[in-house]
């Protein structure tokens, strides 16, 4: 995808491997080696017979990328655990508490849970091929534990047949216009690791007042990021100011009247890594699972079917979309969302009251 | 009796008392106390605690201090006084044009209430949601499509305190019907007749006689209604948070969000438990002093009063009631499962079976999910029923002494608000010695414990409905207890038996507060999952999910009352 590295790449990098300096578990293992799908690896894989995936993708893609690696290999049935990811990481929390190790491989929207993960060192390393290869540095752990599954935006979006593009928000400022009062679907940082890392960069780069005045626009509030597309898309709302830019790409695509809107100010980045767990219960389903999400027939499909983005080299954005490069983006900060976790569900809770 | 048996007879049978019945009393009652005892004592541990462990009463502090708590007390207070009125309002003269006049069809509007008793309230808050959103609701368009207002005008909110309470009625109404509809059939006709030998005109013996007779029943059930309202937290969690308010069980079950906050939860979860207890409590010393005033009323069929021409605007009346919670939900639904977008009216040209096929082929945990609330709806009413059964056959027939223990025990539940009883359950089973959290059994503890008190209510009265003499006689002529209840009793309570069971397998099936609670993925259930989905907006796979599940309860039930021997005429009766 990039082919020079630009000085704001190496400045990204440097963060992780700084990140990952800090954090890193006393007993810090080398980086492993790269892994190929070897048959003795679907043999032992066909053995144990299924995987577990816990994740925030959209629930019908995260079906539809379970389904295909089951058509691909058959005998290797894939269960989709589907909620949002900071349930998602209350889950395996609470799980892992009770020791109740159900899970293989973990898709989360909030790479800060990762950070976290890797720190109480219940990752296994793994590092699939095409990782190795075609992966740029930002884009996965010096120590081979996770790697980002899937890229994409932050955006607002509007009802083309409720707002016609003139009239529509060019910027966040936009959206606290009274006119638009009643008129907004928003999704909540509570459940949505997506909307928790937004809040995160908004909050930095434009300040919580923005969240003060828009909390007065009587929003109509939802849980999962990937639903205020879907609330667009019935009609329901005219605007959304928050939600994955992969499902409005979906409903725009399949013909339904939403158009996105990349905000003046910058659009929040969220980076939703995948990882395999140490105490899998199916280890080798997993190593398969994982190779196969970075493959580029998968990311591919993810692309063009679920409107994803992706860091893989071979993998081409689809036409008619517009490209990363051309958009201003604001900058993700793992480490800083993992401090910042907490306190920015409260604040949020006390502004918009739910 | 006894008299007349032979000397070793009685003998056996005192040791066979000494031998079977106190072990069996004490094996039940410290049964009850794990059930009901250890979640509670869990729960009050907790509120007095800190996240170190040192006692405080900072929890309860917070809970008074902090506007993000009183807030909600307060709108629950709010939502439960309105739904309660609400629902009287609508059910009483309903009840009474069921069982008083000779409206026809009145089986037939029974079924229906039934129905909407079925309909789990997160359900029904979906399909208002499909059809009275205020800008892409069915119901909504039809308004603008009918008086051509503009785009942004509607005619109803859901997502507003009104909304909310609309719906929340919506489903608990038939406790109220049920109620009173039973409590008019029972009241007997001499006593109007009487009045009308004394010259009382019809609305004179209304007003003097039917509904001082009714009353008690009438407050029972404004006290049931408040209670649901109250505790019900499935509609408010799909209705009021896009609202922007949150109610108490929704406030409670946020506090397990991460970080979950324990402490808090078992302290926002006292105040519900209080105002339970003391509300039944209440019920209990109303309906205590009325009761005597309909005994003896058996045999006399009540007098059917003529509607005439007002039958008109009683049929009107009735269809709109069963119009809100059955007819237009279940059309939303069906609307949602075969159309492209759930809002879209279904047409021959555009209807899909996109969502059946994705629910039955795609989504993964559609069958896991529908195996383990069928399975955990089997064993909870399986078991619920023997407990309850043994439980009254022991308090019934006062068979053991401190049977009165065991009566209160296994009432004591139905104090326990769902989403109480799963912060409580949680608390308990997610350490040693018994770590049950990851399996199904602490559901069905969840579920056993908390339909007990109903199946217990109905399972005491049909004992007692068969006089003990009969028991007797079989006794009389040698059989053992345990053989006269075999050969005699069981026969007769058949089918009070099978009505216990269906409630208590509908009743699990709908669950969700406590559901939401205790869940794993491995052991997730139908209601969970629809849960899941409706906060990821996948309205066209719960539409499609929550008609199967509707659609093999019933069959459940219509097959389960089936069973050869077992008998027809099966009813769900409502507690």
């Amino acid at each position: 995808m990039k082919t020079t590295l630009t000085r704001r790449d190496m400045l990204k990098a440097g963060t992780a491997l700084a990140a990952s300096t800090v954090f890193a578990t006393p007993t810090r293992a080398q980086a492993p080696a790269a892994s190929t799908v070897t048959p003795a690896l679907i043999e032992a894989a066909k053995k144990e017979g299924k995987a577990v995936w816990y994740t925030s993708v959209d629930l019908p893609l995260a079906e539809r990328v379970a389904r295909t690696f089951e058509a691909k290999y058959p005998g290797v049935a894939v269960r989709v655990e589907r909620t949002g990811a900071e349930r998602v990481f209350s889950r395996i929390a609470q799980e892992y508490a009770s020791k109740i190790h159900a899970v293989d491989i973990v898709n989360s929207s909030d790479a800060a849970h990762l950070i976290v993960w890797k720190r109480q060192g219940i990752l296994e390393p793994y590092l699939p091929e095409d990782v190795a290869k075609h992966y740029p540095a930002e884009h996965k752990d010096p120590d081979g534990q996770f790697a980002s599954f899937r890229i994409f935006l932050c955006p607002i979006a509007y009802n083309t047949k409720l707002v016609t593009a003139a009239e529509a928000p060019k910027s966040y400022a936009d959206l606290l216009d009274p006119k638009w009062a009643g008129k907004i679907v928003k999704a909540h940082p509570g459940y949505s690791g997506t909307i928790l890392t937004a809040t995160y960069q908004m909050s930095r780069d434009i300040g919580w007042e923005y969240f003060e005045r828009l909390a007065r626009q009587r929003i109509m509030q939802v849980q999962s990021a990937s639903d205020p597309p879907k609330k667009l898309a019935l009609g329901e709302r005219a605007v959304m100011a928050d939600g994955v830019e992969y499902v409005v790409f979906q409903h725009k695509e399949k013909g339904d009247p939403v158009e996105l809107v990349y905000p003046t100010e910058g659009t929040p980045l969220i980076i939703g890594p995948n990882a395999i767990f140490k105490a899998a219960p199916n280890p080798n389903a997993a190593r398969l699972l994982q190779s196969f999400m970075f493959s580029p027939e998968c990311q591919q499909l993810c692309v063009d079917h679920g409107g994803l983005r992706s860091a893989h080299a071979l993998v081409k954005e689809k036409a008619g979309r517009r490209p990363m490069k051309d958009i201003k983006l604001m900058k993700d900060d793992a480490a800083a969302v993992e401090r910042e976790s907490d306190n920015i569900k409260k604040r949020y809770t006390q502004i918009f009251k739910v | 009796m006894t008299i007349a048996l032979p000397a070793q007879q009685m003998a056996e049978r005192r040791s066979f008392k000494i031998d079977f019945t106190w072990p069996v009393l004490i094996g039940f009652i410290a049964l009850l106390c794990v059930l009901i005892i250890l979640p509670m004592g869990w729960l009050v541990y907790y509120s007095l605690v800190d996240q170190d462990g040192a006692f405080t009463f900072a929890n309860f502090r917070q809970l008074v201090d902090d506007p993000v708590f009183l807030e909600p007390m307060m709108t629950t207070v709010i939502i439960a006084v309105c739904s309660s009125i609400a629902c009287c309002v609508v059910a009483a003269p309903m009840g009474w044009l069921v069982a008083r006049t000779d409206m026809p069809m009145t089986k037939l509007i029974r079924a229906l209430v039934t129905a909407s008793f079925v309909t789990p309230p997160f359900l029904g808050a979906v399909a208002w949601e499909i059809l009275a959103a205020p800008n892409s609701g069915l119901l909504n368009k039809l308004y603008r499509v009918v008086t051509g207002a503009p785009m942004d005008e509607y005619l109803l909110d859901i997502y507003t305190l009104p909304g909310l309470i609309f719906v929340i009625s919506c489903y608990t109404f038939p406790y109220v019907f049920v109620l009173i509809a039973n409590a008019l059939d029972r009241i007997p006709s001499d006593l109007e007749d009487a009045s009308a030998i004394l010259g009382g005109g019809a609305w004179t013996t209304a007003r003097r006689v039917t509904i001082p007779l009714a009353l008690p029943a009438l407050l029972a059930g404004a006290l049931i209604a408040f209670l649901q309202a109250m505790i019900l937290f499935g509609s408010p969690a799909i209705l009021a948070l896009p609202a922007g308010f949150h109610t108490m069980t929704t406030k409670i079950w946020s506090l397990f969000q991460y970080p979950p906050k324990p402490e808090l939860a078992a302290a926002a979860s006292l105040p519900l438990l209080i105002i339970t207890v003391i509300l039944l409590r209440g019920q209990a010393m109303i309906l205590g002093r009325k009761g005597y005033t309909v005994v003896g009323g058996k045999g006399a069929e009540p007098r059917l009063i003529k509607l005439g021409w007002w039958l008109v605007p009683a049929m009107t009346f009735v269809t709109i009631v069963l119009m809100l919670p059955v007819f237009l939900p279940y059309f939303a639904l069906f609307n949602a499962a075969f159309s492209p977008i759930a809002t879209t009216l279904v047409t021959p040209w555009n209807a899909t079976m996109h969502n059946v096929w994705f629910t039955f082929f795609e989504l993964s945990s559609t069958k896991t999910a529908l195996k383990n609330t069928f399975m955990l709806g089997a064993m909870s009413a399986t078991l619920g029923t023997l407990l309850a059964l043994v439980i009254s056959y022991l308090t019934a027939r006062q068979a053991v002494r401190g049977h009165r223990i065991l009566a209160f025990l296994a009432t004591a539940p139905i104090a326990i608000p769902g989403i109480v009883l799963g912060v409580g359950l949680f608390l308990s089973y997610t350490r040693p010695p018994l770590v049950l959290y990851g399996t199904i059994w602490i559901l069905l503890i969840a579920y056993i414990t908390i339909e007990l008190p109903a199946a217990y209510q109905q399972l005491q009265s049909a004992f007692k409905s068969v006089h003990p003499e009969l028991e007797e006689a079989s006794r009389m002529l040698g059989a053992t207890r345990l053989r006269a209840l075999r050969d005699i009793t069981a026969p007769l309570l058949k089918t009070s038996v099978l009505a216990t069971w269906c409630f208590i397998f509908v009743s699990t099936i709908r669950e969700l507060s406590a559901a939401v609670m205790l869940f794993t993925s491995e052991t997730k259930v139908v209601s969970v999952l629809i849960f899941d989905l409706k906060e990821s907006g996948d309205l066209g796979a719960i539409s499609v999910l929550g008609l199967s599940m509707l659609i093999l309860t019933f069959a459940v039930v219509i097959g389960v009352s089936r069973i050869p021997g077992f008998g027809g005429g099966t009813r769900l009766r409502n507690t």
